[in-house]
């Protein structure tokens, strides 16, 4: 709900021109460039994790456990000696994977679900809105809590978990950028010349709605980011030896007197990638919103 | 009015009986029979099956449902198999505490968050807008468990400020249990701030454009009280409907907060219960934040209808 | 200015919370208490508060003698098939209640026969108890049962208030009334249970608080960081890894004692179609896993050295520690041997579900390393702890991480693990000769005939290895420095008697 779309916005019948002033409004947005520097350097050093010149993320050394910040492992070693900064790089990976693939599964049930309610209307909407509410009600982490112990602890069932909870948003939002398509001129008339339901569709409400869901994309990606961190934090998330920033923090809670780095450098990932993917939406919305000039 | 607050109420019913429907049915798709999640190393085969039979855990689950639902419409929730307490009982005894939690985050977001959108607003497009935003949204993005577990290190451990835990009820100290209340409602308080913020600014850069500003400022009204007296005043409608909204949020939405300042509240109970597969714990739980979610939903509405006369029904 | 004020509000509290704590004893616990029935209960965390609450027939002493508390003398007969106790005589309930023979007949009767009673295992061998007068009764047992008077020293030695459990019933944990040190004052769940000292209390002299409150804290940092900010003046169950910066710390005391359980990896042998596989099938691979560990690392890199490494199920300090057979040295070498006479020189992959909580899952890890080094690639199924005993009980697992908090008698720690059809012998284990040893080994009263009994049947788990033993708990208390006079006792209680603050 933090960051729920105006449903006014609507896409605008020029899409070239509305291109550049999309990129020249958020260009002018520090806090947007920022966001997105921060989102492309985590995505860049996740994917260059398998070739950076790092410690193997598992590789454990009796001699060498929880020892603080050195040259050779600048961000400290683990409970069992592993290399905090490697796991750290490797971690991003199932970070920015929980958070991308949970945002995936919500969109790709929530906006059909939503298109069908807004388009349908009667009691098909009736029925899907109540069943939003049930689920908006429904404690976000509660739910996924209760599904992860459910499915069993692991980063996919969190995955799933977190995007089954982050569904109704979409659903929502979809619902309501259909409704608002619906009673466009250009619809109205393209209806009257009889066009079908998946055309109508397909070449009207989904273009339409797109710009919204992806803002509300972006901003969901922030949010399940953290509610992985939380459920691995709960033990319910990226199962050792594999590491995620959460389930790092999970251990290091353990071992904050003696070793403070375990906590520190992990909790400072979530909070700078979060942090981006949040300025990132945020800049998004205000450069398609075309009310504000 | 009335008739609003009805229709809303009537619309309410399928949708809380769809939550109950929902976590009881998850509740019975949790592996881990609670009967023997209970037993933990005492397994006396017979004992185990006595407990089932009592607790009615070999009944088909609709009727298992029925059941529940049946004694929860008399008042009567069922008792936690661990503790053998009423659920209704527990849930009284946590009840306050979260409310006590809840109120102290918004307390806290609030004297961040109002200010800061309404000077983001009033400075819109300078450094002073883009550094406020940016700030809130820090607030949004730091986990609240991670945030907990260093100011404990921090305030706690090195400074010695505030304890770390050992709530007390108000009722009986009410010193220590603000004292104790503190560092995990501003941990709360934080993450919300964002959201107030930003439907602050968005509230008040529409404000700052209408005539009634434009004819203030033109009345040579410093800008304090052009500020506060006529923007921030009617600018309040949202806020009201988002602060609502938030609370009903904060209720259900302390989970891991609490976890980590040992604070006895609903988000406690809730996830040892399902840990321990206490399901008539959770189905109490989940009811009563799922109606509090609902009536914070319609309170929020009603009061935005109470303010913003001109609204009408959708 | 400033600066003054606060001092001078500090030394203001200072002063008034001695004045107020001396009389009231703040205890956390890593755990809330499950129902404080003692009939029903079923956690270890819930009897460190009985400790206090409740009083038992007998108790024992750090080296596991069995002395009186309720009972003042006992005699077996001959052949061990009747037990005659004397009672204490100054004894009553938090009630006023008075204790005597009818109220131990009216307990063993709960204990027995109330459906929802979790002791009924342990009370099995008596078929009959009767009141001989006010103050002595008499068991008769339908079998000798050595372990009978350990049972006594815990929770189905307990006494309750006759009249509260005719007049709560199942209800009795909401308002438990026994005969300890400390009556029953309040419990808010998982926030605090709260206790006062019952004046009528036989031994009341050596009671020095006025209340007693138990404190669920369940993380460890946080119950540590509690203990140091002066919010509890004791805590049970420190973690190892603190134990080093307790030690140094000035202001804190520390006290420990090896427990009485064991930790260490159940392996599936015949539980079903869990058990289809080489590590279940071939005890050669059992045998190559557990000398592929080495003990002690696992317990200076997990424990910090605080813990009793171990491969029985009795810790290598124990009476019953059969010392044929020492921990063994790692030998990554006899490991790979043994695998290839298996049949899988190219090493061996297999399964272990674990407990997913922080500790448990580092310990694994530090196996699943060492196995590799031998050839054999642990994968690791982390399950949540109700899960993994589900998934154990039904025998749908290969081999399974988990342990036991251990009982006074040895026959607590060995018997319905290991014999056929044993009440937790999650392995599915069945072995003629060992059932026979471990029966043998529980009706007899004679120490030493026990113990060649149980030293017999350790022969023959060695070979057979349906339980990796990994190590042993020491419970650590940490406590403020003004706590003086607590005893550690492996039983992991803790007793008040003697105990005092400042």
């Amino acid at each position: 709900m933090t960051a729920v779309t105006d449903p006014r916005t609507t896409a605008d019948p020029t899409p070239a021109k509305s291109r550049s002033r999309f990129w020249s409004k958020f260009l002018a947005n520090p806090a947007a460039i920022l966001g997105g520097v921060l989102v492309l350097f985590f995505v860049t050093v996740a994917a260059l994790a398998p070739i950076l010149p790092i410690f193997d993320p598992t590789a454990t050394d009796w001699l060498a456990v929880r020892k603080a910040p050195s040259a050779e492992h600048p961000f400290g070693t683990d409970e069992i000696g592993r290399d905090v900064l490697s796991r750290m790089i490797w971690g991003a990976q199932a970070s920015l994977l929980a958070g991308v693939v949970s945002v995936a599964i919500a969109v790709l049930l929530g906006v059909p679900l939503g298109v069908l309610a807004g388009y349908a209307r009667g009691w098909t909407d009736a029925a899907i809105s109540r069943v939003t509410e049930a689920l908006l009600a429904a404690p976000f982490l509660i739910l996924a809590i209760a599904l992860a112990a459910f499915l069993g602890p692991s980063l996919t069932n969190a995955m799933i978990a977190i995007g089954l909870s982050a569904m109704p948003i979409f659903i929502r939002l979809a619902r309501a950028q259909t409704m608002a398509v619906m009673t466009e001129d250009y619809v109205e008339s393209a209806r009257a010349i009889g066009l079908g339901h998946i055309a109508l569709i397909g070449r009207y409400i989904l273009p339409n709605i797109f710009p919204p869901i992806l803002v509300q994309s972006t901003l969901t990606i922030a949010t399940a980011i953290i509610a992985e961190a939380s459920l691995s934090f709960l033990g319910l998330g990226q199962q050792p030896p594999a590491p995620s920033w959460g389930s790092m923090l999970n251990i290091a809670k353990n071992f904050l007197e003696q070793a403070p780095w375990m906590a520190l450098y992990p909790g400072i990932a979530i909070f700078l990638v979060v942090l981006g993917f949040n300025l990132l939406g945020d800049g998004l919305r205000d450069a398609l919103d075309p009310r504000d000039h | 009015m009335l008739a609003f607050l009805g229709r809303r109420v009537l619309i309410a019913i399928p949708t809380i009986i769809l939550i109950s429907i929902f976590v009881f049915g998850m509740q019975k798709l949790l592996p881990g029979d609670p009967v023997l999640a209970m037993a933990g190393e005492e397994r006396d085969p017979e004992v185990l099956e006595y407990l089932r039979e009592k607790y009615r855990l070999n009944d088909p689950i609709p009727v298992q449902y029925l059941n529940w639902i049946g004694n929860a419409l008399r008042g009567d929730l069922g008792i936690s198999l661990r503790t053998n307490q009423p659920v209704l009982e527990l849930i009284g005894q946590k009840l306050p505490v979260t409310i006590q939690l809840a109120v102290m985050a918004l307390i806290i977001a609030m004297v961040i968050g109002i200010p800061a959108g309404v000077l983001s607003a009033y400075k819109k497009g300078t450094w002073i807008d883009w550094v406020a935003n940016t700030v809130a949204l820090s607030g949004l993005s730091v986990p609240n468990f991670w945030l907990g577990i260093m100011m404990i290190l921090l305030v706690s451990v090195q400074l010695g400020w505030l304890p770390a835990s050992g709530y007390r009820p108000l009722s009986e100290d009410p010193i220590q249990s603000i004292k104790t209340m503190l560092m995990p409602a501003f941990v709360l308080g934080t993450a919300i701030a964002a959201t107030l913020m930003r439907h602050t600014r968005s509230a008040m850069l529409g404000v700052l454009k209408s005539d009634y500003v434009r004819t203030a400022r033109a009345k040579g009204l410093s800008e304090r009280v052009v500020l506060v007296k006529h923007a921030l005043r009617n600018a309040l409608v949202p806020i009201v409907t988002v602060t609502t909204l938030l609370f009903g949020e904060l209720l259900a939405g302390a989970v891991l907060t609490e976890q980590i300042f040992t604070i006895p509240g609903f988000g406690k109970l809730v996830v040892d219960a399902v840990f321990n597969r206490d399901y008539a714990v959770v189905q109490g739980i989940v009811l009563c934040t799922g109606v509090a979610f609902i009536a914070m939903n319609i309170l929020a509405d009603a009061a935005y209808r109470v303010l913003n006369p001109r609204m009408k029904d959708q | 200015m400033p600066m003054k004020k606060t001092l001078g509000l500090a030394l203001a509290f200072a002063l008034g919370t001695t004045a107020l704590q001396a009389a009231d004893l703040r205890i956390g616990l890593q755990e809330d208490p499950d129902v404080l029935d003692p009939d029903q209960s079923r956690t270890f965390v819930g009897r460190i508060v009985y400790a206090s609450l409740c009083d038992k027939l007998v108790d024992i002493t750090p080296g596991l003698e069995i002395i009186p508390q309720l009972a003042t003398g006992w005699e077996w007969s001959d052949d061990g098939l009747e037990l005659t106790m004397t009672l204490r005589e100054d004894a009553s309930f938090h009630d006023g209640t008075p204790f005597n023979a009818d109220a131990v007949v009216a307990n063993i009767d709960r204990s027995q026969n109330l459906p929802e009673s979790r002791r009924k295992s342990e009370v099995k061998s008596i078929t009959g108890v009767e009141a001989v007068d006010e103050f002595t009764v008499k068991f008769t047992l339908g079998a000798p049962d050595a372990t009978l008077i350990a049972q006594f020293a815990d929770r189905s030695g307990m006494m309750l208030s006759p009249t509260a459990t005719a007049a709560a019933g199942t209800d009795f944990g909401l308002n438990p009334v026994c005969s300890g040190p400390f009556s029953f004052v309040e419990r808010v769940a998982q926030d605090r249970i709260v206790l006062e000292k019952f004046d009528d209390y036989w031994n009341a002299d050596a009671i020095n608080f006025d209340t007693v409150t138990f404190l669920p804290i369940p993380d460890t940092t946080v119950r540590l960081a509690n203990l140091r900010a002066g919010d509890l003046d004791m805590l049970e169950r420190l973690a190892a890894t603190d134990a080093p910066s307790v030690k140094n710390d000035s202001g804190l005391s520390y006290a420990e004692a090896v427990s009485l359980g064991y930790q260490g990896i159940t392996i599936n042998v015949a539980n079903g179609a869990g058990a289809d596989n080489p590590l279940g099938q071939d005890a050669r691979i059992r045998k190559a896993l557990s000398l592929a560990i080495d003990r002690n690392v696992i317990n200076q890199v997990v424990f910090e050295g605080a813990f009793a490494p171990g491969n029985q199920s009795f810790p290598p300090t124990s009476p019953w520690y059969n010392a044929n057979f020492p921990l063994p040295e790692r030998d990554v070498e006899a490991a790979k041997a043994l695998l290839a006479e298996a049949g899988f020189a190219d090493g061996i992959e297999l399964e272990i579900q674990v407990a997913n909580n922080p500790v448990q899952m580092q310990l694994m890890q530090v196996v699943q390393a060492m196995a590799g080094e031998a050839g054999i690639q642990i994968e690791l199924v982390a399950k949540e702890f109700a899960t993994l005993l589900r998934d154990q009980s039904a025998g749908d697992y290969t081999a399974s991480q988990i342990g036991w908090s251990g009982r006074v008698d040895p026959d607590g720690n060995i018997h319905q693990f290991m014999t056929t059809g044993g009440g937790i012998n999650d392995s599915g284990y069945s072995n003629p000769e060992v059932d026979r040893l471990l029966d043998a080994a529980r009706t007899s009263t004679d120490l030493a005939t026990r113990k060649a009994n149980y030293d017999a049947a350790r022969a023959i788990l060695e070979e057979d290895l349906p339980i990796i033993y990994l190590y042993h708990v020491t419970w650590i208390w940490a406590m403020d420095q003004d706590i003086k006079g607590f005893t550690p006792y492996p039983d992991g209680m803790i007793r008040l008697e003697g105990v005092t603050k400042g």
